[in-house]
């Protein structure tokens, strides 16, 4: 179902890119006068990762709302998959194989990593509500087939010493590879992470870098991505989209962006004489 | 093939483990905690996997007499690589996972291997990093293939597509495996593992199948292992210690070794399986206590009494009920009460519920943390080894087990002092040789078998116990003429739970002084408690409570070195507290965690001249590497003390 029209492209380092999976055509959205995107077209290819960047207050995390669907645009159509998506609730949207992590994150406190993770697997859950409530018959079955797969992420992101800790008792940068453990349990097609480096040490970006590339290798998931540091940026993503006051000012591979003038000036200022 | 191995030609590892996929075939021989439940092999799948690998190997054109090197945690696949490697004639070398690539090049340009078999892509990371300068490695395999896709794969295989390619080509090389199996005898190398090297650089150590076998017989039948045993392989793999427990004495006796998830959930792991055989180095027992009593500290005051008043009383006649000696009735009932209330769910909690032999070497073991163990029915040993004698030189029996001792010769093992005092030995396990280095071997090993071991010892009296006085190197003589052995007060410092590491120094001087290492976590609970506010481990090392916490210490221990008459001149007049931690990455330890005095001394020398000078605070700035390998440099301002000593009657005298 994806759009053959367009061929895909082999990255610098021998990744194969497909095709278009999501294109966003002429995007505006309002809230009331405030125009946070203004008529923003660009493309999400399978298996690339995509920054959306931008200084504050540009609309990235805007952008990534009308992606996941909570956000509906007043103007522009979404075409996932090459399809017109209508407007419909977030967690159809989720559904449909769009996953998310959260600028802040936005875990439950209280409850272990293993269960965190095990929430992301609520679309794969087909037991009815008595099965489930019971114990009894589909939910055990169920039960052990999600834990499986849980348990592979777990492995992947090398949390397995914090399983069954709480997360309240994590440091944030556990915390944010926990969100990102449980919106991989979702098997996301498209995987969102708004701004998964914010707020870490040098460190942890390194690790939070590598584990974003390898996901990115193993599992093949298309990753569209918002972040502030520019050098994780132009490191981590094949393309990369420029915001500024809500519109579109650059797009392209990093080496292009970075030498774009609006982009300089968007980033270091213009004088003004 | 299988029948002859049965019938007695048990002369090499993978000969036994033909006999145990016979004997044993469907008992567990390996669990690997992965994806959140233990995984399990029974030895007939673990012949199979062998034999898969072997094969695959071949396919990659591995040469009898190759070394193939093994790098990583420990993993079964790894293992079994290791006895694959010697099913094709090659000899598998283990190198310690944490060093740095540039003590990797070493010892990978020395026994020039052509393979190398990696854990996971930090382990080939390094490795590739490494064949920049060493161009003997040809083929790198991995057993986790994560972030490693992209890598240039013409000469780096999957350790499962190496063994589906064996599988496949199983027609072409079936008969080749067991030939090259049937080729091998008593005297062909089994495995090379390289010296921790306290002074200089690694020497490879190569043992027999021979040293390998005789040893895990003999020491299987002296603590009566059997094949239901359970072990946790969690000792780095390059250590001989893992490699006899996990290889020589699990195939002998056919019992089973566990491998925990990873490093972090080592505990967690250990408490799950429950061994029943069980190997620790002293820091890891003193880590253990420590948890126990920092959580207790944190207990209801009703189980704090309770702990306490058990624990005394374990103290009393623990030992004695486990040695079979008389313990009147009353005294046993409160122990089996004690049982139920304190000891029972203390030793499932660390996991320890099971032990029917546990041991300790490598470092003095404190006799209080010691005796802690003993006391709840724990039955831990202590044993005396080195790499070239195949680990067991002396060992204690069950029933004569004193934490001051190392016991008596292992079976098989003839052990004489010299005149100098040091401990030579004799065994089926000596070393064939030090790898291409000809002159060691023959320093160490002379022509009748006998080894060197560079410690000093005696046998104690009445009992026929060896006691270990010091590496007989580090022994010297004061400037006064007075014996200095720094070992022995170094001990008496690290028995205080919150002293890490102490080095004494005081060859050729007049007088002792001391460098101290503070253990964080039982210093840092200290600081927690009495709402003492630190953010480094340097400020808290630097804190003046601490200081003075340490400084009674200190005396506490010169108190008790000066009641030895041989020994008084080794008390601490002066001392500091390092503003950081000894640590392997800048040399400043071994792998194994033992220190190298004279690297310590070099590096710190503006340190020690000044305790002489009688300085109370330097300004020093030290060179430290980090965990990727840069270097950076740690600014600090140590105060130096005085403590007070005491002169051999007990009148107390000025230090200075």
């Amino acid at each position: 179902m994806l759009d053959t029209q367009h061929e895909g492209f082999v990255t610098a380092d021998g990744r194969q890119i497909g095709g278009v999976v999501m294109e966003l055509k002429n995007i505006t959205l309002r809230f009331g006068g405030v125009v946070a995107i203004k008529d923003i077209s660009f493309d999400i290819r399978q298996g690339e990762i995509r920054a959306i960047i931008g200084p504050n207050g540009a609309g990235k995390s805007s952008m990534l709302n009308v992606i996941s669907g909570f956000y509906n645009p007043q103007e522009g159509d979404v075409i996932y998959k090459g399809y017109k998506r209508p407007k419909m609730a977030p967690y159809k949207v989720s559904r449909m194989g769009i996953a998310r992590t959260f600028q802040n994150i936005a875990l439950f406190e209280g409850m272990s990593v293993l269960d965190n993770i095990m929430t992301g697997r609520m679309h794969h859950m087909k037991a009815g509500f008595f099965s489930q409530a019971l114990w009894w018959g589909k939910a055990s079955r169920e039960e052990e087939e999600h834990r499986a797969a849980v348990e592979k992420i777990i492995d992947f992101l090398e949390i397995q010493p914090i399983r069954k800790t709480p997360v309240a008792r994590l440091p944030y940068g556990l915390k944010k590879r926990v969100e990102l453990a449980r919106a991989l349990a979702a098997e996301p097609q498209i995987l969102l992470l708004d701004e998964p480096m914010a707020g870490m040490n040098v460190e942890e970006k390194e690790d939070m870098s590598r584990f974003i590339l390898d996901v990115n290798d193993e599992f093949g998931t298309t990753t569209v991505l918002i972040e502030h540091d520019m050098g994780v940026v132009m490191d981590l993503s094949d393309r990369v989209v420029v915001m500024d006051y809500g519109k579109k000012i650059g797009d392209g591979t990093p080496d292009e962006v970075r030498n774009n003038q609006a982009v300089i000036d968007a980033y270091l200022g213009v004088a003004h004489d | 093939m299988t029948t002859n191995a049965t019938q007695g030609a048990l002369l090499s590892v993978p000969a036994l483990l033909a006999r145990n996929a016979v004997q044993f075939g469907n008992a567990t021989a390996y669990r690997e905690k992965e994806f959140g439940i233990w995984q399990s092999w029974t030895w007939k799948e673990v012949a199979e996997e062998v034999r898969a690998m072997a094969m695959g190997f071949l396919a990659l054109g591995m040469n009898r007499g190759d070394h193939v090197a093994i790098i990583g945690r420990n993993r079964p696949a790894l293992y079994w690589s290791m006895v694959a490697a010697q099913s094709v004639g090659a000899i598998p070398v283990a190198l310690y996972q944490d060093a740095v690539a540039e003590e990797m090049a070493y010892v990978l340009e020395h026994c020039g291997a052509r393979f190398a078999i990696c854990g996971d892509q930090e382990q080939v990371d390094k490795v590739i990093e490494v064949q920049e300068t060493v161009t003997c490695i040809e083929q790198i395999l991995y057993v986790d293939k994560r972030g490693l896709r992209k890598y240039d794969h013409s000469r780096m295989n999957w350790l499962d597509d190496v063994k589906s390619e064996g599988k496949a080509g199983h027609h072409r090389f079936e008969a080749e495996v067991q030939t090259r199996i049937a080729e091998l005898n008593y005297d062909s190398t089994c495995v090379m593992l390289y010296t921790s090297g306290t002074t200089g650089k690694p020497k490879g150590v190569v043992l027999s199948n021979r040293n390998i076998i005789e040893t895990a017989k003999a020491s299987s039948e002296f603590d009566k292992l059997r094949f239901d045993d359970e072990i946790v392989a969690y000792l780095p793999m390059a250590w001989v210690g893992d490699f006899i427990f996990s290889i020589g004495q699990a195939y002998w006796t056919g019992f089973c070794v566990n491998c925990p998830e990873n490093a972090a959930t080592m505990m967690t792991d250990l408490r799950e399986i429950g061994p029943t055989y069980f190997f620790a180095p002293p820091r890891v027992f003193e880590t253990m206590l420590t948890n126990v009593m920092i959580r207790m500290e944190d207990a209801s005051p009703t189980k704090k009494r309770m702990f306490d008043t058990y624990m005394a009383h374990a103290r009393k006649v623990g030992g004695a009920i486990m040695d079979g000696k008389p313990v009147s009735a009353g005294d046993r009932l409160k122990y089996r009460i004690g049982e139920a209330l304190v000891y029972g769910p203390l030793k499932n909690t660390l996991g320890l519920s099971h032990i029917r032999v546990a041991y300790t070497a490598g470092e003095a073991i404190g006799p209080e943390i010691f005796d802690f163990y003993r006391s709840l029915g724990i039955n831990l040993k202590q044993l005396y080894g080195q790499t070239e004698a195949s680990v067991f030189i002396t060992q204690q029996p069950d029933g004569e087990v004193r934490s001051d001792t190392v016991g008596v010769p292992s079976p098989g093992v003839e052990v004489r002092i010299a005149e100098s005092g040091e401990v030579f030995y004799r065994s089926p396990g000596v070393f064939v040789e030090y790898y291409k280095n000809a002159e060691s071997t023959a320093s160490t090993k002379d022509a009748e078998g006998w080894v060197a071991t560079g410690d000093a010892g005696f046998f104690e009296e009445g009992t026929g116990h060896l006691r270990i006085i010091d590496r007989a190197k580090d022994v010297g003589k004061m400037a006064d003429g007075r014996m200095f052995a720094p070992k022995y007060v170094e001990n008496k410092l690290k028995f205080f739970p919150n002293i890490l590491e102490a080095v004494l120094f005081g060859n050729g001087r007049d007088r002792c002084v001391a460098f101290i290492n503070i253990d964080l976590a039982a210093v840092g609970n200290w600081a927690e408690r009495n709402n003492i506010a630190y953010s480094s481990y340097q400020e808290l090392a630097g804190h003046p409570k601490v200081l003075e916490t340490i400084q009674a210490h200190v005396e506490e221990v010169n108190a008790s070195v000066a009641q030895d008459p041989m020994l008084s001149g080794c008390q601490v007049h002066r001392f500091l507290v390092l503003h950081k931690e000894l640590d392997a990455d800048d040399g400043e330890m071994t792998r194994t965690r033992k220190v190298r005095r004279n690297i310590v001394a070099d590096k710190f020398s503006d340190l020690i001249e000044g305790l002489y000078a009688g300085e109370t605070s330097i300004y020093t700035e030290t060179e430290v590497s980090y965990e990727d390998g840069r270097k950076g440099k740690l600014k600090a301002t140590v105060e130096l003390r005085d403590a007070k000593v005491f002169d051999t009657v007990g009148a107390k005298v000025a230090a200075e």
